[in-house]
């Protein structure tokens, strides 16, 4: 039985180019080793510029300098990114120091980037620096394998330092099935680690083509949704009974870019495929990616993602695959509640006598600002944690930081050095600490508008029109990216920014706080201050006419603002 | 190169014929193509063409060795006063000299200027070679009168004109007119030596026949030149080194509409400037003069950037300066106190009671600046472009300009207009289109070598270009990467080796990679590959040479020789500076 018998389970047709580049690359080799020796330009030819993003880097320049440079006859000032792989985003102090220091010496932009799935990105390499950064990382055991390309990226898990026992054992199954779906291929050590080269014969999981595009996977422990599930292709659902964790349950098809203008993307739920205890994890995980694998559509790149092989084939189809090739059977989804998406800002005990101490980075951007020394800040707290074994950094999803297992003697010191370094400052409001943005300019090729560097002059917007309506205290959870990919999740916020041109954004509204609906267009193509106008009426309406705390984002759609979003291929461009 | 400026329909000949006409006249200098002209308008009317006969008159040889045409110039000048007077002379390029001519001259004057630290300009290399060689002849019936042209802000003033002449009196010759040794100002004196000389050298000469009354088919000397230069219009001022670069080169474009100004790949721009105004100013306040017709001049006329030991010692004395005065005396104290002060430190350190004609009188007038042309007229038509490196450093507390950099590459505006003229240099030409070339021109020394491309792109020359360049980042100092990169992809660039020396720790030049492609040049120089070599002259033009001879070398070449016989036949061409 089929859910939608006439559509096709493989889309036949002439295959994306990206398919005779990934079929021609000798298991992502490609002539990336000639490349690094050209010494006439400081980027790669086009096939390689794609291929480098398997190993976890993309290939950029300074979008402010790029007219200049024309200008003057020079070729854009390309660079590369690094992404690095930091499933469940844990990082040691001893870690923290090698990569921070490779950042100041090695790097244009000087910045480690917390991203919103729990790693860290540097900014600005030279050709000349790559292999040597590589190796850096690598004598700090870290690898950027995967980071991006058609694979399995980085594996999110919950930071929620509370429940130390069901934090530890969901990062473990990050770190395992990151590790199972990680592609066989060893070009990444020969090309980078100048390892021996091995010749690599197959892929069994990902594919001789690896996948027909991202994939993303996460790990969460309710009640908190920190790690945004409903961006993400594959999820685990931690369900715990009598305070041990049981199993999961599995949500699958989840996914937030769209194309502006063009009805058939749109940000898509994931589907809940049901319950499944421990033991299957890995079997479920690899035949979700083997499944979305062979029947990915490997014609149009933009309909490629789980979500579309989901709405195309139908949810039950791929599910009853999965289920044969996995030799499991998916048991009623078990009750769960997401109360939260934020980060738990300040100090928190865990049940191990333990302390964390989660700090907001603006855009997780972390270097010397002139007034707030965040860098150096956090260099002194690695040095002071160095010799503790379970002191470790943690990466949360939003782009935020948490100084976890901190002994009770080490607490103070740590914290005299985070507000001496400006990262931990009072001014930050409510408003502030639910408010995202992703990188986009200058380093974001695909960015149409700003958003990192916007996202400061937005939230004082906001954060006015709260406090002109008494309601400073109960933010919105409000994100702005740069284009339609949707890196800083806008398209679960419960109102959203997303760049449409220099200096204009379309305006989303009526997400939910623990981002389990998504916002609807509301206003198209215009400028902030158009935008911060009509946040000031709707919080104006929001203020007088919310039923007891009701959040932003209901309200809108309770007073009909907006349309609900309920089946994403309907309802969205509706 | 008249003939480019008779319309082809005026011309009553073929096209062949005027492609043969045109290639026997581009060989004559101007004496010889004066002597053409008036035997073709003598055959013209019919009569047949009878040659006077003079008798065996004594001839004046007049040789000149120059590399950005000074001396040419003044050596062109000594042949036409020596013709005016009914004298016989020859105006040869020492480049084009045959050595063995030299036991049979009677009578040679020699212009010379002098290059790197007191070594011969290009050109006058082989003769200069020769004259210290076991081959050079007696010259025990030679007479001769030696010029020199340099510059007093260098060490070795004008040595090679005065090794010519101690070369020459070793081998037997007479110093017939004493020697002159002239700064950048020569051409307010060389009028005066030209004519003493000349009085002289003749009365040891028989008059030959008066030179018959011609009609010179030649046009009159090109309308602009460096006496009158050309108002062209500045079209672009465009930095080309990135934001982080610590150099400041500029990419500068003229339009030469309405000029009929031609200049071929080689050729150099001379580039007049005006000093920078408020400078001037504050010299002025500091020497409490406002005289405004002095303010003028010395923006416009005087040499106020290049400092030079005769300016001290004028200004000593016109103040009465005891220390400026001391210091003169003493050479090196003086260079050494000279080489970081332009004349604007001087006059600050130094202020003084002066009046304007007093203080002029200290001064050189201002000489041109030249440039290596870096366009080409078969792809750019009538507009000419530069790569200009702003002179700029910081010195006594005070930021210091380039008196033309400064004003071209810092002042000028698109839109205002500048004084230039075009400077032939015969000695950096392409070969023929098919011929392989290796271009080495770090830094601005690329200059003539985008044009090089330029001219061999638009002709479909079919040759092998090869391009070392260099400079010291590769993401703010590659001059000209786009442009290059464009070739490159197109094949009109074989080669493109670069070394950017501050990118790694140990430092890394052009002379580097000539060394690791050491097989392969020798290769494109056995399949004749020309060389050229444009740039910095003290350190890097010595540098590539001892890296091309170490090349050969290993190739199992006497190098020097073989170097030697590349120039001597025009296979090894250097414009550097
Ligand atoms: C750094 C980060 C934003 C941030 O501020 O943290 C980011 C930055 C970029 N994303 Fe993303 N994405 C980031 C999370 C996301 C998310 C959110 C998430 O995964 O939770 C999404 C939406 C979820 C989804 O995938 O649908 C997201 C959807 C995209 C897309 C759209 C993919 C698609 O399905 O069409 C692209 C473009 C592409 O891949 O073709 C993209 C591409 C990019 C690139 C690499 C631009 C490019 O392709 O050249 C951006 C680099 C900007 C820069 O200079 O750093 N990024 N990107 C996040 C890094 C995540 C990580 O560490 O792996
Ligand atoms: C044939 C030829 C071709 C040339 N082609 C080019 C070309 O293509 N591009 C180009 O940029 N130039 C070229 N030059 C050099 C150019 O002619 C000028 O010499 C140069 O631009 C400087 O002139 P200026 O008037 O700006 O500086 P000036 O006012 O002449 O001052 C230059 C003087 O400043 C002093 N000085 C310079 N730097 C420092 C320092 N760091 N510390 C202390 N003193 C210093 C030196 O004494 C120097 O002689 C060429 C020269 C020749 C002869
Ligand atoms: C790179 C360079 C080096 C020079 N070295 C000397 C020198 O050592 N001694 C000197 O008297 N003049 C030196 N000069 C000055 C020239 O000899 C002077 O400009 C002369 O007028 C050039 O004449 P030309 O155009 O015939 O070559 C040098 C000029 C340049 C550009
Ligand atoms: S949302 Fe768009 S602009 Fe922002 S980082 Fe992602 S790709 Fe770049």
């Amino acid at each position: 039985m089929r859910d939608n018998p006439d559509t096709p389970l493989i889309v036949e047709g002439p295959l994306a180019d990206n398919e005779r580049m990934k079929a021609q690359s000798d298991y992502l080799r490609g002539t990336i080793a000639e490349d690094l020796q050209d010494p006439l330009t400081g980027g790669f030819t086009p096939d390689n510029f794609q291929l480098i993003r398997f190993h976890g880097m993309y290939q950029q320049d300074d979008r402010d300098l790029r007219a200049e440079r024309a200008a003057q006859k020079l070729e854009p000032l390309h660079n590369v990114m690094l992404r690095a792989r930091m499933p469940g985003g844990i990082i040691t102090p001893q870690q923290w120091l090698t990569i921070e220091r490779f950042a100041e010496e090695h790097t244009m932009y000087g910045s480690v980037r917390l991203t919103t799935r729990q790693t860290f990105q540097f900014h600005g390499v030279l050709k000349p620096h790559i292999k040597d950064m590589h190796k850096v990382i690598a004598s700090a055991g870290i690898d950027s394998i995967a980071t991006a390309g058609d694979v399995n990226r980085n594996v999110l898990c919950t930071t929620n330092p509370v429940e130390s026992e069901l934090h530890a054992e969901a990062y473990e199954w990050s770190k395992r099935i990151s590790e199972h779906l990680l592609p066989n291929t060893r070009a990444y050590a020969e090309i980078w680690l100048d390892g021996k080269k091995q010749k690599t014969t197959e892929e069994p999981i990902l594919g001789e083509t690896y996948l027909p595009r991202k994939f993303k996977t996460t790990v969460s422990i309710p009640p908190n949704n920190e790690v945004d599930i409903h961006a993400n292709d594959l999820n685990f659902v931690a369900i715990a009974e009598g305070g041990k964790l049981i199993g999961w349950n599995v949500l699958v098809g989840g996914g937030l870019a769209m194309t502006h203008g063009d009805a058939g993307t749109y940000p898509r739920k994931a589907d809940d495929f049901g319950f499944i205890p421990f033991e299957h994890t890995l079997a479920v995980a690899e035949h979700v990616v083997s499944v979305q694998r062979d029947w990915g559509n490997r014609v149009d790149r933009k309909n490629a993602k789980t979500k579309y092989t989901l709405d195309r084939v139908g949810t039950e189809t791929f599910k009853a695959e999965v289920e044969k090739r996995a030799g499991v059977t998916f048991a009623p989804s078990r009750p769960y509640e997401f109360t939260s998406r934020g980060d738990r800002f300040g100090w928190v005990e865990g049940v191990d006598g333990r302390h964390h101490l989660t700090l907001y980075i603006l855009s997780g951007r972390i270097k010397d600002l002139p007034q707030a020394k965040l860098k150096t800040g956090l260099r002194k707290i690695a040095e002071h944690l160095r010799r503790d074994p379970v002191a470790s950094f943690r990466m949360t999803a939003n782009q935020n930081l948490i100084i976890a297992g901190v002994a009770p003697e080490d607490r103070a010191e740590i914290e005299a050095l985070a507000r001496e370094h400006g990262l931990m400052s009072d001014l930050d409001t409510p408003q502030l600490r639910h408010s995202m943005a992703c990188v986009a300019l200058p380093t974001c090729p695909l960015a149409m508008a700003e958003a990192e560097r916007f996202l400061p002059e937005l939230v004082a917007g906001v954060d006015a029109i709260l406090a002109r309506h008494g309601l400073a205290d109960d933010p919105i959870v409000l994100r702005v990216v740069g284009c339609p990919n949707g890196c800083g999740r806008a398209m679960l916020a419960e109102a959203g920014l997303v760049g449409k041109g220099p200096g204009t954004y379309n305006l989303y509204l009526g997400g939910n706080r623990v981002g389990t609906r998504i916002p609807k267009l509301h206003l198209e193509n215009k400028d902030a201050a158009t935008i911060l106008a009509e946040l000031d009426r709707l919080i104006g309406l929001w203020s007088v006419e919310r039923i007891g705390t009701e959040g932003f984002g209901d309200f809108v759609i309770r007073a009909g603002i907006v349309a609900e979003v309920k089946v994403s291929k309907t309802d969205f461009d509706a | 190169m008249f003939l480019k400026e008779i319309p082809g329909a005026m011309a009553p000949l073929s096209a062949d014929q005027m492609t043969a006409m045109e290639a026997f006249v581009k060989g004559l200098d101007p004496m010889q193509q004066a002597w053409v002209s008036g035997y073709m308008a003598a055959t013209a009317r019919g009569a047949s063409p009878v040659l006077p006969v003079a008798a065996e008159p004594a001839t004046l040889t007049v040789l000149y060795g120059s590399q950005t045409g000074n001396a040419k110039h003044v050596a062109t000048e000594v042949a036409e006063a020596a013709k005016a007077r009914g004298l016989n002379a020859a105006l040869v390029n020492m480049a084009d000299y045959k050595p063995a001519r030299l036991k049979d001259e009677t009578h040679v004057a020699i212009v010379v200027s002098t290059y790197g630290e007191g070594e011969p300009p290009e050109s006058a290399q082989k003769l200069y070679d020769f004259l210290a060689s076991r081959k050079a002849p007696k010259l025990a019936s030679t007479r001769i009168a030696v010029m020199g042209l340099g510059d007093t802000s260098y060490a070795q003033f004008c040595q090679t004109a005065v090794d010519f002449e101690e070369r020459l009196v070793a081998l037997g010759a007479t110093v017939a007119v004493e020697r002159v040794l002239l700064d950048v100002d020569y051409e307010e004196h060389t009028a005066a030596w030209v004519t003493g000389a000349l009085d002289t050298l003749a009365s040891t000469m028989e008059t030959a026949a008066p030179a018959p009354n011609v009609v010179p088919l030649v046009a009159s000397q090109a309308t602009y030149s460096k006496k009158s230069p050309f108002e062209a219009e500045v079209l672009t001022v465009q930095k080309i080194t990135g934001r982080d670069s610590t150099k400041d080169v500029r990419h500068i474009e003229f339009s030469l509409e309405g000029s009929g100004l031609t200049y071929k790949p080689g050729d150099a721009l001379g580039v007049y400037f005006e000093n920078d105004p408020a400078e001037v100013d504050a010299v002025l306040e500091r020497l409490g003069l406002a005289d405004t017709a002095l303010r003028k001049a010395l923006i416009e006329d005087y040499e106020l950037t290049q400092s030079y030991p005769g300016f001290v010692t004028a200004y000593a004395e016109a103040t009465g300066n005891a220390e400026l005065a001391a210091l003169a005396e003493d050479k090196a104290a003086l260079r050494a106190y000279l080489e970081p002060r332009q004349i604007y430190d001087i006059l600050h350190e130094h202020p003084a009671e002066i009046d304007a004609p007093t203080l002029t009188s200290c001064l050189r007038t201002m000489q041109p600046r030249l440039y290596s042309i870096a366009s080409s007229q078969a792809d750019v038509e009538d507009e000419v472009h530069l790569t200009l490196a702003v002179v700029a450093y910081e010195a006594h507390g005070r930021d210091h300009l380039g008196g033309a950099s400064g004003h071209l590459g810092c002042r000028i505006e698109p839109g205002q207009r500048v004084r230039i003229y075009v400077e032939e240099n015969e000695g950096f030409r392409l070969p023929a289109a098919d011929v392989p070339v290796i271009m080495i021109g770090p830094g601005t020394g690329i200059a003539p070598f985008r044009a090089f491309l330029q001219e061999r792109e638009a002709t479909g020359a079919t040759g092998e270009n090869w391009l070392f360049f260099g400079n010291p980042h590769f993401t703010q100092d590659f001059l000209y990467q786009t442009e290059f990169m464009g070739w490159l992809k197109d094949g009109l660039l074989t080669r493109f080796d670069v070394a950017f020396s501050r990118d790694q720790a140990e430092k890394i030049y052009v002379q580097d990679r000539i060394r690791e492609r050491g097989a392969e040049i020798v290769d494109w120089l056995a399949r004749g590959a020309h060389l050229y070599v444009c740039g910095d002259a003290a350190r890097m033009a010595r540098d590539v040479h001892a890296a091309l001879a170490e090349v050969l070398r290993e190739a199992g070449e006497d190098a020097e020789a073989f170097l030697g016989a590349l120039r001597d036949a025009g296979r090894y061409q250097r414009d550097v500076y």
